[in-house]
């Protein structure tokens, strides 16, 4: 694929991961830090989130098979978790993760169940796109695809 | 974790190049956050570990110019990590957390954080970050100008009454403040190295405000009558800030306590010196003298600060212990002398060390501290006091435990034996006492405060020079009595506790000075079990030491043990002589522990780092009260009446169970002093 080409492409699906709110301003902050010191920040970064959450993900998902549910100590996960999303800016993970805070502190249980499945759909959902999202930025070349469309 | 090892200067081109420290468990916020950093140009070190931050920032807090750390981390609650960064090395400290419900930032403000920022943090906020520092600075240059004022304006004949107008007073303020403005700006600007209190400067800064009065002291005053080079204005006028906060937050606590536990520990961190140099200011009860603020060292204490205390630097406690002597004073001779004590201010609960004469510093705080002197242990030594101190002299010592927070009590345990004292130093965990001190916890029953009087390890050693009087801070000059035969093996002990050597590690056991007769018990203070028990009311202090920052926040009462464990522990680790044992049982009985809380501390120059208890130090009081023969320790509470020390432990109790032993035995007097 031509050069220009790709790197439409890549700017089409930049804007569509803002635009479906994937993504919100803090992503745009992540790729404001990539420079010629640090040229893939951003994916570094990205792919830091998802080898560490997903050891974060896990302990959700025993807390909530546990049976009475320690809605403390889901909460204390979220938290962490939640943390690490509002970092990177993933907009709808983040969502999902304050529904699920709510739902701890009112102690409803299927609440939190159903906010987290939906909260993995997203999660992955937006890992895939991430995910092709920088393999067409390499292609492209690091410094033209860490930069910002003006 | 990246850290950066290498040397920094403190950097001209501020805040370019500013040194953060940078604290969050998760990986993605750290990074991001250090990458934020470094696009500010800040000079940036990260750890995941907030026991790591601390590590880095206690090897060199003119390391950093600047901490960030996040609320929630699994190893350590983010606002201890603030509280135990503003204390020990009182650099400003950013907080960071995802939630920013007012309730957790009002948390925030009332730890000391300097702000508190939501994440996803910005970069734009993170550029201004650097106001924190400079603010810092310049308060402090501004403290010490107004503090100076005063004098200045006085000594300069101005024609405006510094205490009259308030305006006049703002120009005046301001004139000074810009004529020196200049002067602070550079130093402001750079980096100033940081001025480490050791036990031996706390001590002399202790001696130098009870001299002036605390009122009255100002840092010109201070400075000069200190007489310390390269010492400036502004650091006494900074740590004399800390010192008055520290006394206020001890008067809570039993005062006397306080000051007995201070006088024991030469806590590393500056406060610990600070509760230090309260509790010996406070020690009403002590002889007139100073007035233990015990519950300035309590207060530390809760707040941790006793571990602060109790790191190496803050010993001020013990070199306040030195001076603070718990004399056990079992002699008549004692209680006489100790009314002459008033010096007491440096004495201070051994527990207090650690920061928590009264309350002990929490536990964690102390294991870390552990090594720093035995004054971490003070902490413990206080809280240890709770319970009752018994200090059973007896074998006591050998529970050695004293390093370990374990039993303090053994410490102090055997009143009864003299020796015990001797065998514990062997018991207590050298390593982490401070040479050898041998932490006599008079047996009180701190389990507590065994463990904490091994902590005092400090305040033991400096046990044998305190006693004589050595103690160089206090002045017990009651300590003829206890001189006699403490004084000479003080005397080849390891340089008094704190006092003296104002080694944040090595003595700072609080010494209880033992009125003559009393044997000297070397326990390590550190371990200052404060034995709760009124035999041997000191080693009540060094177990609150374990307990933890926020158990000795408790009782006030535990004055009076604090002093009777804090005389327990001073078991002269050299074939104590019976008479300390008997002395213990004086202790023991006058440990008990006063509900009013009598100062035992104060009264008894509880040098020793033991960190009795503040509540020991409470209870002893009551012990010591009317034990004059007790020393100088123990304010002359009344042992006699066969306290009981319930929960006592505090040096206090000690103390006053010591007292009372000493008046049903004369011979108690003789010579050994009980240190805890």
């Amino acid at each position: 694929m031509e050069r220009s080409q790709m790197y439409r492409q890549l700017a089409n699906m930049r804007k569509a991961l803002f635009d479906q709110g994937f993504l919100d301003e803090q992503f745009v902050q992540l790729e404001e830090l990539q420079d010629d010191a640090n040229p893939n920040f951003v994916e570094e970064i990205v792919t830091l989130f998802y080898r560490d959450s997903t050891r974060l993900i896990h302990n959700i998902e025993q807390a909530l098979e546990k049976n009475p549910l320690d809605f403390t100590k889901l909460d204390s996960y979220m938290h962490q978790f939640k943390g690490s999303t509002t970092s990177i800016g993933a907009k709808k993970v983040t969502n999902e993760c304050t529904q699920f805070r709510e739902y701890c502190k009112a102690g409803n249980g299927e609440g939190c169940k159903r906010t987290f499945e939906q909260l993995k759909k997203e999660y992955a959902l937006l890992k895939k796109k991430l995910e092709a999202y920088f393999q067409l930025a390499r292609q492209i070349g690091p410094v033209e695809s860490a930069c910002r469309p003006k | 974790m990246t850290i950066d090892r290498s040397f920094v200067e403190p950097n001209d081109q501020f805040p370019l190049g500013m040194r953060v420290l940078a604290v969050d468990d998760d990986p993605i916020c750290l990074k991001l956050l250090e990458t934020l950093l470094r696009k500010c140009q800040y000079h940036v070190t990260t750890t995941s570990q907030a026991i790591m931050a601390l590590k880095l920032l206690r090897e060199n807090k003119n390391n950093f110019d600047l901490v960030i750390s996040d609320v929630h981390m699994p190893d350590m609650d983010g606002f201890k990590l603030l509280e135990l960064v503003g204390l020990e090395m009182d650099l400003p400290v950013i907080m960071l957390s995802a939630y920013g419900d007012t309730k957790l930032v009002m948390k925030g403000i009332s730890h000391g954080a300097c702000d508190y920022l939501l994440k996803p943090v910005r970069i734009e906020e993170l550029k201004n970050i650097w106001q924190h520092v400079v603010r810092r600075k310049k308060t402090d240059s501004k403290e010490q100008n107004n503090s100076d004022k005063p004098c200045h304006e006085t000594e300069g004949g101005q024609a405006v009454t510094v205490t009259g107008d308030s305006d006049q007073n703002g120009k005046l303020n301001r004139k000074k403040r810009d004529q020196k403005e200049d002067e602070n700006e550079d130093q402001s600007t750079q980096k100033r190295t940081r001025v480490v209190w050791t036990v031996d400067l706390h001590r002399k800064f202790v001696a130098a405000v009870n001299q002036l009065g605390i009122d009255k002291a100002v840092p010109k005053r201070i400075l000069d009558m200190m007489n310390v080079e390269k010492l400036t204005r502004e650091n006494v006028a900074s740590h004399l800030q800390k010192y008055r906060l520290y006394l206020k937050r001890i008067s809570v606590v039993a005062s006397h306590q306080a000051n007995m536990i201070a006088a024991s520990g030469g806590a590393d961190s500056p406060y610990l010196q600070m509760g230090f140099l309260n509790g010996l200011g406070n020690v009403p009860s002590m002889v007139g003298s100073a007035q233990f603020q015990n519950t300035d060292v309590r207060s530390l204490s809760s707040s941790g600060m006793l571990d602060r205390l109790n790191t190496p630097a803050g010993l001020g406690m013990r070199g306040l212990s030195s001076s603070g002597m718990v004399q056990l004073g079992h002699a008549d001779n004692l209680i006489n002398p100790i009314n002459n004590q008033n010096k007491f201010h440096e004495v201070i609960l051994p527990g207090n060390q650690n920061g928590n004469i009264q309350g002990m510093p929490t536990p964690f705080e102390f294991d870390q501290l552990q090594h720093k002197n035995g004054v971490d242990h003070i902490g413990d030594l206080s809280s240890a006091n709770n319970d009752s101190m018994v200090f059973p002299i007896s074998s006591g010592l050998s529970d050695g435990n004293m390093n370990g927070n374990s039993s303090r009590n053994s410490f102090l345990g055997a009143p009864h034996n003299p020796v015990m004292l001797q065998g514990q130093p062997q018991g207590i965990k050298r390593d982490e006492l401070c040479g050898n001190q041998s932490f006599v916890t008079v047996a009180s029953s701190n389990r507590e405060y065994s463990s904490r009087l091994a902590d005092f390890r400090g305040c033991i050693d400096s046990w044998p020079a305190v006693q004589a009087s050595e103690i160089q801070s206090n002045s017990f000059t009651s300590n003829d009595c206890f001189k006699q035969d403490t004084r000479s093996y003080l005397m080849d002990r390891k340089s008094s506790i704190a006092m003296d050597t104002g080694n944040k590690s090595n003595n700072n056991s609080s010494i209880a000075v033992v009125p003559a007769g009393f044997p000297v018990l070397r326990t390590d203070l550190q371990s200052q079990a404060a034995p709760r028990q009124q035999s041997n009311a000191e080693q009540n202090m060094n177990d609150t030491q374990k307990q933890g920052w926020d158990e000795n926040k408790q009782n006030p009462s535990h004055g009076p043990n604090l002093m009777c464990s804090f005389l327990n522990s001073m078991i002269p680790p050299h074939g104590v002589p019976d008479p300390f044992s008997q002395r213990l049982d004086l202790e023991n009985t006058i440990c008990h522990r006063n509900a009013n809380g009598n100062n035992m501390i104060g009264q008894r120059n509880l040098v020793d780092s033991s960190t009795v208890q503040h509540n020991e130090v409470e209870q002893s009081a009551i012990g010591t009260t009317a034990k004059p023969k007790q020393g100088n320790l123990i304010n002359q509470r009344k042992p006699q009446d066969g306290y009981s020390f319930d929960d006592v432990g505090s040096l206090e109790d000690l103390v006053t169970a010591m007292m009372k032993q000493e008046e049903d035995k004369s011979n108690m007097r003789e010579g050994g002093w009980v240190y805890i």
